[in-house]
């Protein structure tokens, strides 16, 4: 089919926007077996996720966690490869965090702790990327089984550090102490009380404004730097990289490492911002949850930052159904499921018929337009 | 004499670990060999595990359940077929989506049928007169031979008394090889994995020998969720596969696509596994071995095996490129 025809428009609007219609049809169908009413089920999950300033906090909340994953996905992907790790260098990305507030907390003003934490999160979660990123650039070895393995060494290395190590005597859940209350990343209902605006207490936090700033540096990096136009040199064509003097093992670790890093951030949010401690499963499935983020928003950071508000209404949509129709709060793992099959596995379904009509709609009119100018 | 027990005891755990690791890579073999990269064994390993535990307690019998699990593992495995043969989908992708949606899936479905956390009721029930479990097979004179030493412990202890699955994973190994082999459809299998368009050229449909080689994926996938869920523990539990999709998966990269060496590593992994479940860690030249590492073990070796240090694991030269017929 001949690509260039198709306009923009129809490959970043209706087509994604087609594939999301397909994934929310078939959570209907779901719903609808559930004995739920798929129209009365979206008012709720509407209500809980923007019905309150509650509510946009946890929807926010989540949003902040699946930028930094999406875009660990998102800036590999530029490059071509898969890095299906995130949940393992989101891990470690936490014990770097938990390590600089655990040391220094209490010691040294925020405003000093913060950039050491900030680096400490990306530096722990970008060198949990480099031994695959190493592996597959020296190698050879397929960077997504890689970091899947990479995924289960990480629960069992925190599994063991937090046990042997870091849970304080006496105590019997699996959890470090509690870092002292001066590295706490502010939450945002205590920093806009300061200014006189009152919402309610939700985990949100400053680290939102961290996440935003960091969607725009990657936009910066990818299409405004060297090492980002070599990334997508390399994503997009790699022996013609690598002819034009691009060197592929150098540009596939440090993007990894780059990526590595971004999921480490979200640590900032998650365990600096909410937590204030390192818990066993913090991840909780958000590292794979950025892979539809990044699928969604198209790999690009804008994309993603719209993608991860998406993500983070079907969250916290999703827990509020618990409440309402006493449906298991897992329903929103079947949503994000759907979400990655049709935008996913499945986006060439919906791509290739509504390509078809469009050239056949714009090939009709263009045949009328040349019969009315024949006709005159 | 206890040390001969308690090794005893690790094997016989290391046959039960082992077995559904050997269907689930099995599984994943026939999909890789054809060209399919193959991370949804997990999800076809939970879904098979719900539907059969689910069959099994409404029919009252294991084999309904075995039945049942087979085919909700196949669906998913043609589902799979459909994103990344029909639609050129992306594999790694599509599995994901498969594995994300089962745990949704089971959990929430098996929620609303019986309201016990996304838990099904168990299989064995006295007050509701079920026996849904598959029974372990005692081999003849195993009870009568139990206390003679060293005889005893092997035959009567390590290899009687287990499910007929355990017997059957190990018979499905040479079954697999003959059929990758030694047939028609095996050769063909492999070389659609290997050269997709020499197998188009000989007239034969790329598209037809992929979904065949899925169907029997999932088929085996299914064997490997109803022993999780309808022998060895006679209950679905959400996320109860616990990653034994991925470890499955190492297993089969680790025994480099072979039937008998991926076997083998998945008696590693299950040694492993059982060593790891009977201590608190395993003492080894003096230095005391953390428990977690001994479960993290699996995927080290995989990772070094993967990196060309210990011998070198070259995978289907097809694998995870849709095949996509040149345009006239």
């Amino acid at each position: 089919m001949s690509q260039h025809r198709i306009p923009a428009w129809i490959t970043v609007g209706v087509i994604p926007l087609a594939n999301v219609a397909m994934a929310a049809l078939a959570a209907a169908l779901v719903f609808w077996y559930l004995n739920i009413n798929p129209l009365d089920a979206l008012q709720a999950m509407v209500y809980g996720a923007f019905g309150s300033s509650y509510g946009w906090g946890y929807t926010l909340y989540y949003m902040t966690s699946y930028i930094f994953t999406g875009l660990a996905v998102a800036v590999v992907f530029q490059a071509g490869m898969f890095n299906i790790g995130g949940e393992g260098q989101a891990y470690i990305g936490a014990l770097g965090v938990g390590l600089v507030c655990l040391g220094l907390g209490g010691h040294v003003p925020f405003i000093v702790l913060l950039p050491i934490s900030i680096i400490a999160a990306f530096v722990f979660g970008g060198l949990w990327a480099l031994i695959p990123a190493w592996l597959q650039a020296k190698r050879g070895s397929h960077i997504v089984i890689t970091t899947i393995m990479f995924n289960f060494i990480a629960a069992s290395l925190m599994n063991y550090l937090l046990i042997n190590f870091m849970k304080p005597a006496g105590t019997m859940s699996v959890e470090s102490a509690v870092f002292d209350p001066s590295s706490w990343i502010p939450k945002m209902h205590e920093a806009l009380a300061l200014i006189g605006i009152s919402i309610d207490r939700s985990p949100l936090n400053l680290s939102m404004f961290w996440a935003l700033f960091v969607a725009f540096a990657v936009w910066f990096f990818l299409w405004r730097t060297r090492w980002g136009y070599e990334v997508r040199a390399m994503g997009s064509n790699a022996s013609g990289a690598q002819y034009g003097g691009i060197s592929i093992p150098g540009t596939v670790i440090m993007i990894m490492i780059i990526g590595g890093g971004l999921a480490g951030f979200m640590a900032l949010n998650v365990v600096q911002g909410e937590a204030h401690q390192i818990k066993l499963n913090l991840v909780n499935q958000m590292g794979f949850t950025g892979i539809a983020v990044a699928l969604m928003g198209r790999n690009h950071p804008f994309g993603i930052v719209i993608a991860s508000l998406l993500f983070g209404f079907l969250t916290q949509g999703g827990s509020e159904l618990q409440f309402e129709y006493s449906v298991d709060a897992r329903i929103v793992v079947v949503l994000q499921g759907l979400v990655i099959l049709f935008s996913g596995a499945l986006q060439n379904m919906m791509k290739h018929p509504i390509e078809r009509l469009y050239l056949r709609v714009t090939s009709n009119r263009r045949k009328a337009s040349e019969e009315l100018a024949a006709e005159a | 004499m206890e040390l001969f027990d308690s090794i005893i005891l690790i094997l016989d755990a290391t046959l039960r670990n082992a077995t559904p690791l050997i269907f689930a890579a099995l599984a994943g073999m026939f999909s890789e060999r054809s060209g399919i990269v193959n991370i949804a064994l997990e999800g076809k390993i939970l879904i098979s595990a719900f539907a059969g535990a689910s069959a099994a307690y409404y029919t009252g019998s294991p084999w309904m359940g075995l039945l049942a699990g087979i085919m909700a593992s196949v669906v998913f495995a043609q589902l799979h077929a459909f994103a990344t043969v029909t639609h050129n989908g992306d594999h790694v992708v599509s599995g994901l989506a498969i594995n994300i949606l089962a745990a949704g899936l089971t959990a929430a479905v098996g929620n609303y049928w019986f309201s016990q956390g996304g838990n099904t009721p168990n299989l064995v029930s006295r007050a509701e007169e079920l026996n849904a479990r598959f029974e372990p097979i005692v081999f003849p004179f195993a009870d009568a031979l139990a206390d003679v030493p060293i005889i005893g412990g092997i035959y009567s202890e390590l290899l009687s008394g287990h499910y007929i699955l355990v017997y059957l994973a190990f018979l499905a190994v040479p079954l697999c090889w003959f059929v990758l082999f030694r047939t028609r459809f095996g050769l063909r299998l492999r070389a659609t994995g290997e050269n997709p368009q020499a197998v188009d050229t000989a007239g034969i449909s790329v598209t037809q020998v992929r979904y065949l080689a899925l169907l029997v994926c999932g088929v085996l996938a299914g064997f490997a969720g109803v022993y999780l869920a309808v022998a060895l523990t006679a209950q679905f539990s959400p996320n109860m596969s616990a990653g034994k999709g991925y470890m499955a998966l190492a297993a089969l990269i680790f025994g480099k696509w072979r039937p008998k060496t991926t076997m083998l590593a998945c008696l590693l992994f299950g040694a492993l596994q059982a060593i790891a479940d009977r201590s608190q860690g395993a003492i080894i030249f003096g230095f005391e071995v953390p428990v977690q590492l001994v479960e993290a073990l699996p995927y080290i070796l995989t990772v070094v095996l993967l990196g060309g240090f210990i011998g070198r694991a070259v995978a289907p030269k097809a694998i995870g490129k849709p095949y996509v017929k040149e345009r006239a």
